[in-house]
């Protein structure tokens, strides 16, 4: 591979990359990312290739295997590119027909398109697709065009384009200048701005200095980072250069955890082949800068995604936070002022670079600037990643690219900013997505996660999972936090089980005011967020629990009793059938009885008892009915004879 | 060095540059209690029960004073209703662990912390590190260390190392708050020393 030399090189390269593509060949697009492939996208390419093969189209129709398209709950996912036509849950049994009928008659195989669950309305075209119509998707877009280890391909999406200008026309201070004022905040959890973070490492002295992209993505359902990281690892790595060169290091490292075997495998090549073409090492397109770049895999503690925590483990010890100040930009790795940015932070800079401040700052808020990346998950139609910009409501989010909740249930609230976030209820709904709205709201942007629960989740439950998340991800050095958590997670666990006491609540307050006021870290500090949200909206459900020993949304094993409400029972014999612990009582033509003291409680009865009957109710809070008397319980049909 | 002036309590102090609050406190006669504090050691910051209110620019907030470095005029109040409350708290979350340590009682009859009120613990080690840190930096041997994280972190003798070096050392045995110390060396000796 011929090192690239100069600016003027990369741009007949560029050019000589175009001139053997042509925009209007057909390409077959297969979504390659991590969940495609947990849905048999693997399988998918190979019937892809051998049917190219076999309709003899090898040579007139392009394959690219990319990264995540981001509608994950309809995948395995295949875009017919020009028209791009876009086909769903594909298997590889659906594939000749999808060619034939793509590349040879030009038609539209129906029933591979996206049909709306609600009106039935099909839907061929990918950008009308409600789910990516709402969307803007201006950092996760080139994950659909490129594959992530195609440094051609990355080329030939206007790739290094932003290198090259910050590299040829622009000073450090004014590439920071240009970040400070995009108005671009981190995308990591706190929010902080990075042209400022960028401006305190340049200004510290000490040398050398250090630049790190956290990919320790760690939060339960979040997958914005892996999905960038997977699908166009050159766009991370052109923000980190553009970043290094501003903040005059020469010396970058990635530390991406070690369950992300994809991300580093396409990182690793990504590296490989900038090096090999000059767009990384020594003297970089000719302009006399150096910069070098190692991946470092993490070993999987959550609490490695805090700056400090990162760079410990980075030198090989505990992953345990330090106390701030010093921070990174004065001390960091090795004592040496380090920047560290978020994958999806570092991933905005090209576009920064490219279009301008001004034009980057005409989306969003007053104070938070472009797009984010959410990752809907939990009780939502549309699983997936949606990129959307700052100030959309979380309605429009949820509803209008999420399609609501699955069905036909209650939304009840959604969970933002991963474990230390919180939970926002409906009337909050049309709240506007940014950093300072949503930690108004007494969550916080995070990450990005979005999870979304419906009318049958227990939001006190909700706040026990993530507090037991937290008890087990706490790095344990500050008392505060390992202990408050510890004492949190009894008391949660204690209030779900029906034990809790009065005095429970002024506890937990105590203790979330000690983890906020005195813990170390930010794990800590916002470790009883998730009790403090859920108290804050949903504080009748912790008085139900507590004084009534009833669950509202009668999910609480331990408060909930199954029971079969006779009028409706037909006889039918599935929940006697498949109770597994022969709770039940029944026969032919007879009314079904729960035995209570025998029943755990699994609900079995519950999900087999069909819904046309409906006939297993679920009680929270009051007593169970006696029995009906055993006269009673033969069934007279009466339709029949009569 | 930089002199930076500062106020803690009401009085005027004169603190070097890179001090701690802790450091100045103490210079100037005024007691902050610590628990996972050793002059010896590197500052820590883990038992938190050296939280102290500072007060900069009109704006108060809580910072841990064996870690936090003085600032030029911060106004630093070591005792405020707040800053009890949250010793307390984190007094009684020890006391869950060892309710009869002394040094946890002592400081329980000042703050009014009520050792009762949480569950007890099984361990009752309260994870100030001393020994660790101790042996790590002033004997420079690593004859005991942290493993696990979060609640599951407990201190561990490692027998390999202990086993040659503790016989005549022990210097930290008369640092533990609670002697949980010397239960755990009892116990590993017992299962894993090897003397030849």
């Amino acid at each position: 591979m011929a090192r690239i030399n100069s600016p003027a090189e990369l741009e007949a390269f560029r050019k000589e990359i175009l001139s053997r593509r042509d925009p209007t060949k057909p390409c077959i697009t297969l979504c390659s990312g991590t969940a495609c492939h947990a849905t048999g996208s693997k399988e998918v390419a190979i019937a892809i290739e051998e049917e190219l093969k076999k309709q003899a189209l090898a040579d007139k129709v392009d394959f690219r295997k990319t990264g995540c398209h981001g509608f994950c709950e309809k995948g395995p996912i295949v875009v017919i590119d020009p028209e791009e036509t876009c086909y769903l849950q594909v298997t590889p049994d659906d594939v000749p027909e999808l060619i034939t009928a793509a590349l040879k008659e030009h038609t539209v195989v129906e029933r591979l398109i996206y049909t709306d669950p609600n009106t039935g309305e099909k839907t061929a075209h990918e950008p009308e697709i409600p789910f990516y119509k709402h969307q803007k998707r201006m950092v996760f877009g080139a994950n659909r065009r490129i594959a992530p280890q195609s440094l051609e391909d990355y080329l030939a999406n206007d790739g290094a384009k932003a290198l090259v200008k910050a590299l040829v026309e622009m000073t450090p201070e004014e590439i920071i200048a240009e970040v400070k004022d995009a108005g671009l905040r981190g995308r990591g959890g706190a929010g902080f701005p990075a042209g400022v973070k960028w401006e305190f490492a340049r200004k510290s002295k000490g040398e050398p200095k250090y630049v790190v992209v956290n990919c320790d993505e760690g939060d339960p359902g979040a997958y914005m980072d892996r999905s960038l990281m997977e699908g166009n690892p050159y766009g991370v790595l052109e923000g980190l250069i553009i970043g290094a060169y501003a903040i005059g290091a020469h010396e970058g490292y990635f530390y991406v955890r070690q369950e992300y075997p994809l991300a580093l495998e396409n990182l690793s090549v990504a590296i490989e082949r900038a090096e090999a073409r000059g767009l990384l090492g020594k003297n970089i397109l000719g302009s006399g800068f150096d910069f070098t770049v190692k991946v470092h895999r993490g070993a999987g503690a959550f609490v490695c995604g805090e700056e400090t925590a990162l760079l410990r483990s980075l030198e090989g010890k505990a992953g345990e936070p330090r106390p701030r100040p010093p921070y990174p930009a004065v001390k960091g790795l090795w004592d040496k002022p380090t920047n560290i940015n978020n994958v999806e932070t570092w991933a905005n800079v090209p576009l920064i670079i490219n279009k301008g401040a001004e034009a980057f700052a005409s989306i969003g808020t007053e104070g938070s600037k472009g797009t984010k990346i959410f990752s809907l998950v939990g009780k939502i139609n549309n699983t997936g990643l949606v990129e959307v910009p700052m100030g959309i409501t979380l309605r429009e989010v949820i509803f209008d690219i999420g399609g609501g909740i699955p069905k036909g249930k209650k939304f009840k609230a959604v969970q933002t900013g991963g474990p230390s976030g919180g939970c926002i209820p409906e009337k909050l709904l049309d709240l506007k997505v940014g950093f300072d709205e949503l930690t108004k709201a007494g969550s916080m942007m995070g990450s990005g996660g979005m999870i979304i629960m419906d009318e049958e989740t227990c939001m006190v439950d909700v706040a026990r999972y993530f507090v037991d998340f937290l008890t087990d991800e706490s790095c344990g050095k500050c008392v505060p936090c390992r202990e408050g958590l510890r004492q949190m997670h009894k008391i949660l666990t204690r209030i779900t089980e029906g034990k809790g006491k009065k005095e429970d609540i002024a506890t937990l307050e105590s203790l979330a005011e000690t983890a906020v006021e005195a813990s170390l870290c930010a794990l800590g500090s916002t470790a009883a967020n998730p009790f403090l949200s859920t108290f804050r909206y949903f504080k009748e459900e912790y008085t139900a629990h507590i004084d009534d020993k009833r669950c509202p949304a009668l999910s609480c094993k331990e408060l909930i009793s199954y029971y079969i409400n006779p009028a409706n029972c037909t006889g039918c014999g599935l929940c006697l059938k498949n109770c597994p612990d022969g709770a039940i009582d029944g026969g032919k033509k007879k009314i079904h009885i729960i035995d209570q003291d025998k029943c755990t409680n699994c609900g079995t009865c519950f999900d087999v008892c069909p819904p046309k009957f409906n006939s297993v109710i679920k009680i929270s809070g009051e007593a169970v009915p006696p029995p009906i008397a055993e006269e009673q319980r033969v069934i007279v049909r009466k339709k029949k004879g009569k | 060095m930089s002199e930076i002036p500062l106020q803690i309590d009401g009085k005027d102090v004169v603190a070097e540059e890179g001090d701690t609050i802790l450091e100045a406190a103490q210079g100037a006669g005024i007691s902050i209690p610590t628990l996972c504090h050793h002059e010896k050691l590197a500052p820590y910051g883990g038992c938190r029960i050296c939280v102290v209110e500072a007060e900069s620019k009109g704006a108060s907030r809580l910072v841990v004073s064996c870690v936090h470095p003085v600032e030029k005029n911060l106004i630093v109040r070591t005792r405020s209703e707040k800053v009890d409350r949250i010793r307390k708290t984190l007094l009684e979350l020890l006391m869950a662990h060892a309710p009869e340590s002394p040094a946890l009682r002592q400081l329980a009859d000042e703050y009014g912390a009520d050792g009762e009120r949480f569950e007890k613990e099984i361990s009752f080690c309260v994870h100030c590190g001393l020994c660790v840190r101790y042996c790590a930096e002033v004997v420079k041997k690593n004859a005991v260390g942290f493993i696990d994280r979060g609640v599951r972190k407990e201190i561990s003798f490692i027998p390999e190392i202990a086993a040659k070096e503790c016989d005549d050392c022990k210097e930290c045995f008369p640092l533990c708050p609670t002697s949980y110390l010397q239960a755990a060396y009892v116990l590993v000796e017992s299962l894993a020393f090897r003397r030849d």
